[in-house]
């Protein structure tokens, strides 16, 4: 597999990602393709997988608070 | 006079029983002391650890004591305590053990909680009849959440829930926290003004509002019409997941989807990774399946083009050749062995003919043949002999001299 590719995998967000392993069966399901295309879909599919995997596997969810620009006291106490 | 006679002189003296007893009856047999509210403030508060709830209803002139029982006092959504203004439902009746006239209680509610559910009930209508409920209105949620918006407390267990939910399921979703009240007086301008806030943020898919359980006053900002008005006019779609599941709130209706509880409002926002893992393993696996079978269908492919190369090689040709150059072959062998069988059937024709011919043949069978004495010339005609002409007869296995002693012509 090429690199260009392997890194444009990569840079791919879980959603991006997760559509295109769906794709990648989908075309390795419909389309008549060579040998070595397949070869190249059957790979591509590996590295998407495990892209995505990786990505559920380490990803720490950010979390970010907005400044409220009317000043509220927080009064809550649950 | 006759009072205080008759007094000195009863006709009827009871027990103190006998007046609990009837007392009791006339307490119980009374239709509104059986079906009664009262309103009045909580003093002399206990639970004792049987559970059941003991104390006095009083107002600035008069007291009653009520009991409520374990099973009914689990029910309550509030802590009484000393001082609560309450309203409460129940039966009178006598514990005849004290004699003590109490209230026997199966419904108890904070004083005014009354008043808010009318209004509750009222802003629900209004608002119903306004379409902002409608089933129409509510929205698909996103199935993978890139950016979840949150509008709540940041001190509560609520948001806490909520982030731990997002963390053990989805994880790839970043958060992004409103922050408000959410209870008391500042907590309905502040939901309206976080809703307001998080809606200009790019890139949401989905905000979560909620709370966590408390308090019918707790959860009443979700009833408030502004509140309720700002959740139906998100741009983004809402999750609801205000207080416990038996909590219904103007908020909920409003949501495009209402979940029991703020966790379940996160589980409802995201995918669960445990489930995708299994779903992107199953992927592998297609993959897997789909190029095995590609390969098996090319080498039968291979298969079929190797027999059709096979078909039209020049060995292929050369072998068809040499079958045919077999078959001619075999061909001209037959017919020249045919042809063979004919000859000799036919010689051994001609060789039947040919011993017909000879002659000593024709005297096996009985024939002479005579010939003149004086040439030795073959007598085939009675003309050519004379009588007391001498012949030579040759006869089978032997030969005679004899003498012509008559002639006859004609037909032998």
């Amino acid at each position: 597999m090429e690199k260009e590719e392997l890194q444009a995998i990569k840079d791919m967000d879980f959603e991006t990602a997760f559509k295109a392993l769906q794709e990648n069966i989908n075309k390795l399901e419909g389309e008549e393709l060579s040998l070595e295309e397949s070869l190249k879909r059957y790979q591509r599919g590996q590295a998407l997988a495990r892209h995505c995997a990786e990505l559920l596997e380490k990803a720490e969810s950010q979390v970010r608070t907005l400044d409220m620009e009317s000043k509220q006291t927080l009064e809550n106490e649950e | 006079m006759n009072e205080q006679y008759t007094l000195f002189q009863p006709k009827n003296i009871l027990s103190v029983s006998q007046l609990t007893s009837y007392l009791r009856q006339l307490l119980e047999s009374d239709e509104i002391l059986q079906d009664i509210w009262v309103q009045g403030e909580i003093s002399n508060f206990s639970q004792p650890s049987s559970g059941h709830l003991y104390f006095t209803l009083k107002d600035s002139d008069s007291a009653i004591r009520c009991v409520m029982w374990r099973n009914t006092a689990a029910r309550l959504k509030f802590s009484p305590r000393d001082g609560m203004a309450v309203e409460v439902h129940g039966s009178m009746s006598v514990y005849e053990v004290s004699g003590q006239v109490q209230l026997y209680l199966d419904t108890m509610r904070p004083a005014g909680e009354g008043v808010l559910y009318q209004e509750y009930l009222r802003l629900k209508a209004k608002l119903e009849a306004e379409g902002l409920f409608d089933p129409e209105r509510k929205r698909p949620i996103p199935q993978m959440p890139k950016v979840i918006g949150i509008v709540t407390s940041p001190t509560g267990a609520a948001l806490q829930d909520m982030l731990n939910t997002i963390q053990r399921r989805f994880p790839i979703a970043s958060v992004v926290l409103a922050p408000t009240p959410v209870q008391g007086s500042k907590a309905p301008p502040g939901i309206v003004n976080a809703l307001k806030r998080i809606n200009q943020e790019s890139n949401l898919d989905v905000i979560l509002i909620g709370r966590g359980g408390g308090s019918i006053e707790d959860l009443w900002a979700f009833n408030d019409e502004g509140v309720v008005r700002a959740v139906a006019a998100s741009t983004t779609p809402v999750i609801s997941g205000v207080g416990h599941e038996t909590d219904f709130t103007l908020t909920d209706f409003a949501a495009d989807v209402r979940a029991p509880t703020p966790t379940a409002a996160a589980e409802i926002a995201t995918p669960d990774r445990i489930e995708l893992l299994g779903v992107i393993a199953e992927f592998i696996n297609q993959h897997t399946i789909l190029m095995s079978e590609k390969i098996s269908d090319l080498r039968w492919e291979h298969g079929q083009l190797q027999n059709n190369l096979d078909r039209l090689s020049p060995a292929h040709q050369i072998d068809t050749y040499r079958q045919r150059l077999d078959e001619l072959t075999h061909r001209l062998d037959r017919a020249v062995q045919a042809n063979l069988e004919r000859k000799k059937l036919q010689l051994e024709n001609f060789q039947q003919s040919l011993r017909g011919l000879n002659p000593k043949a024709v005297l096996q069978r009985g024939y002479a043949i005579v010939t003149r004495h004086e040439d030795g010339s073959i007598v085939k005609n009675v003309e050519q002999v004379q009588p007391d002409d001498y012949v030579h007869i040759k006869v089978n296995q032997g030969a005679m001299d004899a003498r012509i002693t008559q002639i006859d012509t004609g037909e032998a």
